[in-house]
């Protein structure tokens, strides 16, 4: 009876194997077989041939998810930590805070960046008032990667929040007693023991921010080409499946290693307690 | 626990203005007497009726919320189930496969995600000669595909607190075991189910970048709509409608954390009369 039941909940599982097979397996495997065919289905490296002309389009995706990476983590780390010391009500509102824009549709408020940045836009105007500028904001790499740091900010602050305030104050005051100084502090303890929010933030600015194109067309206003822009092209205006597949299929192979990279220094739960914090 | 020093208090609000200028730039210009974007001229209230006048918009903001509830009801329906199975299972290749390629559409790119099931769905079509493939169906298992996970991972935990000697119990005073798990396990995973669905409802009703690729001109959402007047010119309504949204957010948060924290000092409550 016992065993009967183990398998009968076993076979719950069924359902979703077969959805993640059909949705998410078969799939990519149809991304791997439209990168490798032409137009007729034939077999043909044209495709993977044609991706050298976009190595430069590549390597400034990466750059500037690099740098957006950046910014977020310098800006998220001290914020994180403020946050985690405070008094608990006061914790619960800034994660609050810091939630709500993600809850905000993306598109209208990058577009709203657009007129903040524009030659004769907000910031310039208000500038203006006292005598500087106007500078030229908006359609340069700045621009871009300041709408990357804004869309994908709260990505990095709640997971590296999420391993601070379960960081044990004894640690700190231990290495303090027995004698280290701040800097000591943070770089053998504090540091540490946050990694794995750090990493899993990481990935979690990283992965959008090298794919994207909706950001890279508003506030790069085509003249910052990103490698989603190229992608997004192949299947919305020039209909050419089979090198977009092919353009995809690199994406996805360059983000898987660099996150096995990261892995290398994370540990695995702190996904699951990024997923889990998103709520 | 400690005071905030004022260096911090600044840094934050630094922070905070921000992640919030363009949201509160978008909200005054709902209000513009105008139809400009960018310059205010007077004020008014007419892009909100204008808003809830727009055929169109309402059009698409029903379907995004049909889409939504549908997708999120689904995956919140087989990834709880799947999340007992998988509970179920001994530590081992099979799980740790399962659990894999479960996550796919969490750490993939979007765009990747996108594409994948927009070549599924086209390849589909044309062996089965339908023109016109992409619509609400199409979107519909895309939304289910990426909430799929998020359900997974919010029951899961959930499951593995529940005492397995509790529905062992109630089996053996006799229950029968479907109705031992709804007895048992189901209430104390609800929390989970529950914030399980929460999330995909949320993902669902947001989803640009995945639904751009998987839908067609028959079935619109409202970020597509959005997108589709980005790409020319946006005009004020969106904006109303972007502020209605903030607020009814807004109060939603307010509500929940108000019924946490009432959950949470009754919890206390209970706890010191058992001391």
């Amino acid at each position: 009876m016992n065993k009967k039941n183990s398998l009968m909940q076993k076979l719950c599982a069924a359902p979703h194997i077969v959805w993640s097979v059909i949705f998410i397996v078969v799939p990519l495997a149809m991304v791997v077989y439209y990168a490798l065919t032409d137009n007729n289905g034939n077999f043909s490296t044209v495709n993977i041939e044609r991706l050298g002309d976009y190595t430069t389009t590549f390597l400034r995706s990466i750059w500037l998810g690099i740098i957006a990476t950046v910014i977020c983590l310098v800006i998220a780390y001290p914020l994180a930590y403020i946050i985690s010391q405070s008094k608990l009500r006061v914790q619960s509102t800034m994660v609050m805070l810091i939630m709500i824009p993600m809850w905000m549709n993306f598109l209208l408020r990058t577009y709203s960046w657009m007129a903040l940045l524009e030659d004769s836009g907000v910031i310039n105007t208000l500038l203006g008032y006292i005598g500087i500028g106007p500078f030229k904001m908006i359609n340069t790499q700045g621009a871009v990667v300041l709408g990357m740091v804004y869309n994908f900010l709260p990505f990095m602050v709640l997971p590296i929040y999420s391993v601070m305030v379960k960081l044990d104050k004894n640690l700190v005051e231990a290495a303090q007693d027995l004698g280290a100084n701040k800097i000591n502090v943070f770089s053998k303890v504090i540091f540490p023991s946050t990694l794995s929010g750090v990493v899993s933030g990481i990935t979690m600015v990283f992965v959008p921010s090298v794919s994207t194109f909706y950001i890279s067309q508003k506030l790069g206003g085509g003249n910052v080409v990103l490698i989603g822009d190229i992608i997004e092209m192949q299947f919305q205006v020039s209909n050419n499946f089979h090198f977009g597949a092919a353009l995809s299929l690199v994406l996805m192979i360059l983000i898987l290693i660099c996150m096995a990279v990261m892995n290398k220094f994370g540990d695995p739960e702190a996904d699951e307690a990024a997923g889990g914090v998103i709520l | 626990m400690t005071k905030m020093k004022p260096a911090s208090k600044i840094y934050i609000a630094l922070v905070l203005i921000f992640l919030y200028l363009p949201i509160f730039m978008l909200m005054i210009l709902s209000f513009n007497g105008s139809n400009s974007t960018s310059v205010m001229n007077g004020v008014s209230l007419k892009w909100y009726v204008e808003l809830f006048r727009s055929e169109a918009t309402m059009n698409a903001l029903y379907n995004t919320l049909v889409l939504a509830v549908t997708s999120s009801l689904t995956a919140t329906v087989i990834g709880t189930v799947a999340a007992v199975g998988i509970d179920k299972m001994k530590k081992g290749f099979a799980k740790t496969m399962i659990t894999t390629v479960t996550n796919i559409p969490m750490m993939n790119p979007e765009i990747v995600t996108g594409v994948s099931l927009m070549l599924l769905f086209v390849f589909i079509g044309s062996i089965l000669k339908i023109n016109g493939v992409l619509g609400f169906w199409t979107l519909f298992i895309a939304h289910v595909t990426f909430s799929l996970p998020y359900v997974i991972l919010n029951v899961l935990p959930k499951l593995s607190q529940v005492d397995p000697n509790l529905a062992q119990a109630a089996q053996d005073l006799g229950c029968p075991p479907v109705k031992a798990f709804f007895k048992v396990v189901f209430p104390s995973i609800l929390p989970g189910i529950f914030a399980g669905l929460i999330m995909a409802f949320t993902l669902s009703l947001d989803d640009f970048i995945i639904s751009y690729f998987v839908s067609g001109p028959k079935f619109q959402t409202l970020p597509i709509y959005i997108f589709s007047m980005t790409k020319k010119r946006v005009t004020p309504d969106m904006y109303a409608l972007f502020t209605l949204m903030f607020i009814a957010i807004l109060v939603l948060l307010i509500l929940v954390n108000v019924f946490q924290s009432k959950g949470e000092k009754k919890a206390k409550k209970g706890g010191a009369r058992n001391d």
